[in-house]
């Protein structure tokens, strides 16, 4: 990581930044379920306050519906970040160009490695899961199908888990790439689960790696949620690709 | 608002791209014609008034719609459709009513028969007298919603406000949706659960469970309606309720909307066929029972164009909106809807990073603008090149506003910052609402003024995108528009007639197939 130059000179520890280093100036908006009047501003502060805002300074308030206040508020926090112990998932593999990926596609693995992808449950939203699949890519970068030595399925929307696992048996598929995009009442994370078992119960150990992604998903979870990587926002394909083969390295080698 | 041409669009291309469109609907009507559903035969079970589910099966999902349609199949085939047998049972078998025929259904004890010589007579009489009644309480329906319009009145302003609600929670959507009236929506939608487009039955009563938005049924669509009449007396307009005629369930569900005064449905012609992958087949019959109903309940349908935008490029594919507008048309006039009853879609989606995006979002509201200038016209907020900088969302929103007004939209729906974050906060549908009302207020009369240059880039592009989808037309007469969905034209999504969802619910109508919904809705309609 590059450091910008205003981090050296304070040695990791850093305020956010208004229009003067360690103003710590932020904004803030919200909604409070109460009428507006002095009260509600007051309250609006007292958050501000607990939040680490002080001095803050409510600049705008205006009632809503029935019963409803929304503020912006600005102010000062007292909080100190220090950039040296922050955690980040550091990417874990190298990111290779198409060739090398299907080079060594070619020297590890003899044949061509099989993903198969999907959104499960009722989701519907395509453009992700084609994003990184399609010839056409995302961001510049051509999708999987654009690598020779990968055999690409994609089975598209509302695809049952059951169905899911069926495909991939019968296609003797390296990896499982499913996509989730609606989040509401945790969907993402109930079907996911839901994937992971099946998989689990169907094939024990030698179930293909199983990738998801979403813009909602927190790629920390992979444990909790029972599978081998989990891709954000504005992942690109390079990325997915140089991952699995550096995933089929690592831990299998094909898992047929 | 009147709308004056200023687009010098060439007459006769606009002629042959409508000769074209009726050219390349007419066999798809054909096949609707000559094809049923099973959810068309539910459909005129429901407009006969049978309601509830089995107590038995399932767990309260399964209604006795499905039962009879199901029973019928099974014993003697949907080639006559429903009507015939259940009638002719119903007249000869003893029973108390529909519902009490439904119960036999239930318990396994009734065994159907298509009726023949004057039986079948009889039974038709029987059914259409049904069906009849049914209709007449959707003809009362709107008669209603014309009384309330005079005496509560229509927003006074153009385009009306369209918002949305989604928690899922039939009885949070009623004050979220009266808030939002408060607020000065004109027009509340209510979303509905993801996956319901996929069941083959409509769900009952009220209902609090749905994933990012709320399950149609029946009773939804009564609390709804009856809560909005209540904020429309407070507001002193009447607010106009929405929801979705799409999915496997169409024609129910266009059925219910009819019965319970919705007063728009979106009822795409491909959306379910595109999105949610259901057959081609299936839609187009079932789309053509649903909008007959809707053309009878004086229902104003919204298309769903704006969609294809979300999957392919709106610059690139610009034509293909304009192409589905005029098939969405056809279809629509050839089911008897109006020209008031179109609010055709199409949406802001161009990638705002590319030069003139603005100029381009302008021509191509105006195309649609004056090829359609009787229809309403829906006019739908940017979405795919929305991110999480709810700031430059904002400023999105209001120049897609400027373009509402500038343009004569009908039907504006209200873009929200955080399109790309999470459905609607209370607060991101206040700042939305502020947005539009001050550019309404601001530039409500900028249509007065604004002329765009005579063979300008404004004209040149529109007049552009109307060739392409010509053409685009023509090759489509020539392919078929099954081939051409299966080829990916529209969406970039490709989706052949023998696959998809809800196939195996399609049946050929025989020779003596009857209707009775569909023969006094057709009557009424030539
Ligand atoms: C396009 C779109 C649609 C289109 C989808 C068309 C299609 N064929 O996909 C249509 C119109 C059909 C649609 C419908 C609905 N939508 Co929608 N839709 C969107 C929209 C505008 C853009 C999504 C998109 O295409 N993003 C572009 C892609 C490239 O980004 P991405 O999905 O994040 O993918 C990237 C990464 O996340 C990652 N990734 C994603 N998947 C995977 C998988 C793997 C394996 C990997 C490695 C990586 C990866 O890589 C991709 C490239 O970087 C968003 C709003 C927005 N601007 O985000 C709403 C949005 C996603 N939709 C939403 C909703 C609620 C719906 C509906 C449920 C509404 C309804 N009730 O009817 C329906 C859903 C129907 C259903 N059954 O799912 C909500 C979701 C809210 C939530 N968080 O739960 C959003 C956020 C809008 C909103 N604010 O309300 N929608």
């Amino acid at each position: 990581m590059n450091e910008p130059a205003g981090l050296a000179a304070t040695g990791g520890i850093v305020r956010p930044y208004g229009d003067t280093t360690g103003d710590g100036m932020v904004q803030l908006s919200f909604t409070l379920p109460i009428p507006h009047d002095a009260r509600a501003e007051g309250a609006a502060l007292q958050l501000a306050g607990k939040m680490g805002m002080a001095p803050a300074m409510v600049v705008h308030a205006k009632a809503m519906s029935e019963g409803f206040t929304f503020f912006v508020v600005y102010g000062s926090v007292t909080h100190l970040v220090d950039v040296s112990k922050v955690e980040v998932i550091e990417r874990e593999y190298p990111l290779l160009p198409a060739k090398d990926v299907n080079a060594q596609i070619k020297r590890t693995l003899r044949r061509k490695l099989v993903v198969l992808g999907a959104c499960i449950g009722t989701d519907a939203h395509t453009v992700g899961i084609d994003a990184i699949l399609n010839v056409k890519g995302f961001a510049g970068e051509k999708g999987l199908e654009y690598y020779r030595e990968m055999r690409v399925l994609n089975l598209g929307a509302q695809v049952s888990v059951p169905e899911l696992v069926h495909r991939a048996r019968a296609e003797r598929c390296d990896a499982v790439l499913v996509s989730q995009v609606v989040t509401q009442r945790d969907a993402h994370l109930r079907n996911t689960r839901e994937l992971s078992a099946a998989f689990r119960e169907a094939m024990g150990t030698r179930r293909p790696l199983l990738v998801v992604g979403g813009p909602r998903f927190d790629p920390a979870m992979t444990d909790e949620l029972g599978v081998d990587r989990i891709f954000g926002r504005g992942t690109t394909p390079g990325e997915v690709a140089s991952y699995l083969v550096h995933a089929m390295g690592q831990h299998r080698g094909g898992a047929r | 608002m009147t709308i004056r041409p200023k687009l010098g669009l060439d007459g006769r291309t606009v002629r042959k791209a409508r000769r074209l469109a009726q050219r390349a609907t007419a066999p798809v009507v054909e096949l609707a014609k000559t094809h049923t559903t099973v959810s068309v035969e539910r459909a005129v079970l429901r407009l006969a008034g049978m309601t509830g589910t089995d107590p038995t099966l399932g767990s309260g999902e399964i209604p006795w719609v499905n039962r009879v349609v199901d029973t019928v199949r099974d014993q003697v085939g949907l080639e006559y459709g429903v009507a015939l047998p259940v009638w002719h049972e119903l007249r000869t078998g003893g029973y108390s009513s529909l519902d009490d025929l439904a119960e036999k259904v239930g318990s396994g004890s009734v065994q159907f028969a298509v009726p023949t010589g004057k039986d079948r007579d009889r039974a038709a009489r029987a059914a259409l007298a049904a069906a009849r009644l049914g209709l007449s309480n959707i003809d009362r329906r709107r008669k209603e919603r014309d009384r309330l319009i005079r005496r509560i009145g229509d927003p006074k302003q153009r385009p009306w406000i369209y918002l949305i609600v989604a928690t899922g929670d039939i009885y949070e959507d009623i004050p979220q949706a009266q808030a939002a009236a408060r607020a000065g929506a004109d027009v509340v939608a209510v979303i509905r659960s993801t996956g319901q487009s996929l069941l083959d039955y409509v769900p009952e009563g009220a209902t609090r469970q749905g994933f990012a938005g709320t399950y149609a049924t029946q009773e939804n669509f009564r609390l709804m309606r009856a809560a909005l009449d209540d904020v429309s007396k407070e507001v002193g307009r009447y607010v106009r309720l929405t929801n979705y005629a799409s999915g496997l369930c169409m024609p129910e569900i266009a059925t219910l909307a009819g019965l319970e005064r919705l007063d728009m449905m979106l009822n795409d012609s491909m959306y379910g066929i595109l999105f949610r992958d259901i057959n081609p087949i299936r839609t187009f019959v079932d789309q053509r029972f649903s909008r007959m109903v809707h053309a009878r309940a004086g229902i104003i349908i919204n298309t769903g164009e704006d969609n294809y935008l979300t999957t392919a490029d709106a610059v690139d594919e610009a034509h293909t909106v304009t192409v589905s507008q005029l098939l969405n048309e056809a279809f629509a006039h050839e089911a008897g809807l109006a020209d008031w009853q179109l609010g055709l879609g199409h949406a802001f989606e161009i990638n705002p990073d590319i030069p003139e995006s603005f100029r381009l979002e302008l021509a191509h509201a105006m195309l649609a603008r004056e090829l359609f200038p009787d229809a309403p016209l829906k006019w739908m907020p940017p979405t795919k090149h929305m991110t999480g900088d709810v700031f430059r969302g904002y400023l999105l929103d209001g120049f897609f506003n400027l373009i509402g007004t500038m343009t004569g939209q009908g039907i504006l729906l209200v873009g929200m910052m955080t399109e790309a974050v999470v459905t609607p906060w209370l607060s991101d549908r206040d700042l939305a609402l502020q947005n539009v009302r001050y550019v309404l207020n601001a530039a409500g009369g900028l249509h007065e003024d604004f002329r765009p240059a005579r063979g300008g880039f404004i004209a040149a592009r529109a007049k552009q995108v109307l060739t392409e989808a010509v053409d685009l037309l023509d090759r489509i007469v020539d392919d078929g528009l099954l081939n051409a969905i299966a080829d990916g034209t529209f969406g970039i999504t490709k989706r052949p007639a023998d696959r998809g969802r809800g196939l195996e619910g399609v049946v050929r109508r025989a020779d003596g197939y009857h209707n009775p919904a569909l023969e006094l809705m057709e009557a009424t309609g030539e």
